[in-house]
């Protein structure tokens, strides 16, 4: 299977999206090379602003670019863009409802050896509590591409999630992306997985894994956290009665958290989360750190048994 | 050029004088606010908003006109107060501040008031803001200049030396920045709390120009002004010695007035000191 980490595919998308619309401007804080944001620097160099190593001002330089009619990429690592410039995000981009894409790469464990302090576990939870952020977060290059495509014709500001490490590719150039709408890859009756990001090939590996012991689990990528597919989401709760959510990302107010407050006043049914477990992560190898923490088909198969287990009617 | 006399002086006087009005008429009506760091501004306001600045209150989005970013958003009364009396929204709105549902937010909201250029008041933002919006205005190469207004007590914010940083790299010489240097904070003096004098040196060593006058002075603000607008190559910053509470003879320089609402009877005093 093809191999492509989606930070690649984001620098590829964003100077295609520099070619075709002369407003898109993009900025980075010192660390364009890792972000791939210098590949659009390379073809557009005017368009293209290196802030430094100072990200809360990037994000208010981002607004004020934006409230001038610039369509802004804002790039850094998750904990930077997230963590350091929280409440420049909050309250200069999201609370103006400023046109400006927080596109950070490097999230999440798979960011491997540097360690913890720059593996960002939480930053989905902290985008999301944020009103007027909508939250993306693709599963592969292709989706990657389409969805950096949307966010330029979305109005507003949104979080794109992005990682270091490659991951396989799912979606054809073709996929169709549209914000919001959560995509269904494989049908079932009997549990439905629930993904986003990297966790998404992981699931497609773990049904297939149940399919061979007789287990139909429906696979939905749900790359848009917010506004979450309720819709989609209640289907594959109402078709399996039980659900499993997984993410490389804290169990606490991620995907898990999203789909747990809609079914749980919607439709309950039980929800294992698959994610890591309320603590900081650690350096090691990106796959030792996927298996360490449990990031794997072999996990989504066990909670999906426990979820059928815990079904009110078997 | 237009020419700076002793009429263009006591029209501004006259409009800083308003301007002061309202923001005791706003604060006494919604019962809380900051008039001290409001009233200390009202010079530069009026300076701004009634000499210097190109722009048309029937075009809020009008793309040729130079931004004001009120940096010190607490001071929300004052940019109101000139917004109203340049005529972007009826001054009736003023008696709305701070109520549910007006568009005249405690801290200023692009999104709810035409002419707000940009969502400020947690400090050091609005700098980055007109950084910002300077960019964009020399990417377009449009003749817009940027006017961005800070406290001092702002400075004590990393971010604020951040944009400053930045407006030297990118060389904006359309942003001017205004420290409104009245020496206090909620806390009491900067002196006290945490210094950030010399401001103007520390600023010329971060490649930018300066200039130091008395932010109450109308004729030396205009001048500054000028010399701003026709500065090159650099960002260009003016720091104003003010006094907190300026123009009420009971908050000048008190700490306590920088964000509490007169009485009843402090507000006729104010009126009658302000007449």
């Amino acid at each position: 299977m093809e191999q492509v980490a989606t930070r690649d595919a984001y620098g590829q998308a964003l100077k295609r999206l520099g070619e075709k619309y002369r407003d898109v401007v993009v900025l980075d804080g010192d660390l364009s090379k890792s972000t791939k944001t210098a590949d659009f620097a390379g073809a557009f160099p005017d368009r293209f602003f290196n802030m430094g190593i100072a990200e809360q001002n990037m994000m208010t330089v981002a607004a004020g670019l934006a409230a001038s009619g610039k369509v802004v990429f804002a790039s850094s690592f998750a904990i930077f863009a997230v963590g350091r410039a929280f409440e420049q995000v909050r309250n200069s981009i999201a609370y103006g409802q400023m046109n400006v894409k927080v596109c950070a790469t490097h999230a999440g464990v798979t960011v491997g050896e540097d360690g913890g302090s720059h593996q960002s576990v939480e930053d989905i939870a902290i985008m999301r509590a944020i009103p007027n952020m909508q939250v993306v977060v693709p599963a592969d290059g292709p989706s990657t591409v389409q969805a950096v495509n949307a966010i330029y014709h979305e109005p507003g500001p949104f979080y794109l999630r992005l990682g270091r490490s490659k991951v396989p590719t799912i979606y054809t150039d073709e996929m169709d992306f549209k914000i919001g709408r959560a995509i269904k890859l494989r049908e079932g009756k009997d549990v439905g997985i629930l993904a986003c990001g990297i966790m998404v090939a992981e699931a497609l590996r773990a049904a297939s894994a149940l399919a061979a012991a007789g287990i139909e689990a429906a696979v939905l990528d749900v790359h848009t956290i917010k506004p979450l597919d309720r819709e989609a989401v209640l289907q594959v709760a109402r078709e399996t009665g039980c659900l499993v959510t997984a993410e490389e990302h804290s169990v606490i107010g991620g995907l898990g958290g999203a789909v747990a407050e809609l079914v749980s006043s919607e439709f309950p049914v039980p929800v294992e989360k698959l994610g890591i477990p309320d603590v900081f992560g650690q350096s090691g190898k990106p796959s030792e750190l996927l298996a360490f923490y449990g990031l794997t088909s072999d996990k989504i198969v066990e909670l999906a048994r426990n979820a059928m287990g815990k079904k009110a009617h078997k | 050029m237009r020419e700076i006399n002793d009429q263009v002086t006591a029209e501004l006087e006259k409009k800083a004088k308003i301007l002061r009005r309202e923001v005791i008429k706003m604060l006494g009506k919604a019962g809380s606010g900051h008039p001290g760091g409001s009233l200390s501004a009202a010079d530069i306001m009026a300076c701004l908003y009634f000499w210097e600045m190109k722009y048309d209150p029937q075009r809020p989005d009008w793309e040729e006109r130079d931004r004001f970013v009120l940096s010190k958003g607490h001071v929300a009364p004052v940019l109101y107060a000139a917004l109203a009396e340049s005529g972007f929204f009826s001054g009736e709105k003023l008696a709305s501040l701070r109520q549910l549902g007006s568009p005249l937010q405690g801290h200023p909201d692009l999104r709810k008031l035409p002419g707000v250029e940009a969502s400020t008041g947690s400090l050091g933002q609005g700098f980055g803001w007109a950084v910002g919006m300077a960019m964009a205005a020399k990417l377009d190469r449009r003749d817009s200049r940027i006017y961005v207004l800070l406290g001092d007590g702002e400075m004590q914010e990393g971010i604020v030396w951040e944009a400053v940083m930045a407006a030297n790299q990118y060389k904006l010489d359309n942003l001017t920045a205004i420290v409104d240097n009245n020496g206090m904070q909620i806390d009491g003096h900067l002196s006290e709390i945490m210094s950030v004098e010399p401001i103007a040196p520390k600023l010329k060593e971060f490649g930018w120009n300066t200039r130091e006058i008395d932010g109450h002075h109308i004729p030396g603000i205009l001048e500054a002004l000028e010399e701003a607008r026709n500065s090159k190559g650099k960002p260009f910053a003016i720091v104003a010695k003010t006094i907190k509470g300026k123009g009420c003879s009971f908050m000048e320089n008190q700490v306590d007035w920088h964000g509490k609402a007169p009485s009843a009877d402090q507000i006729d005093q104010a009126l009658r000191e302000l007449a």
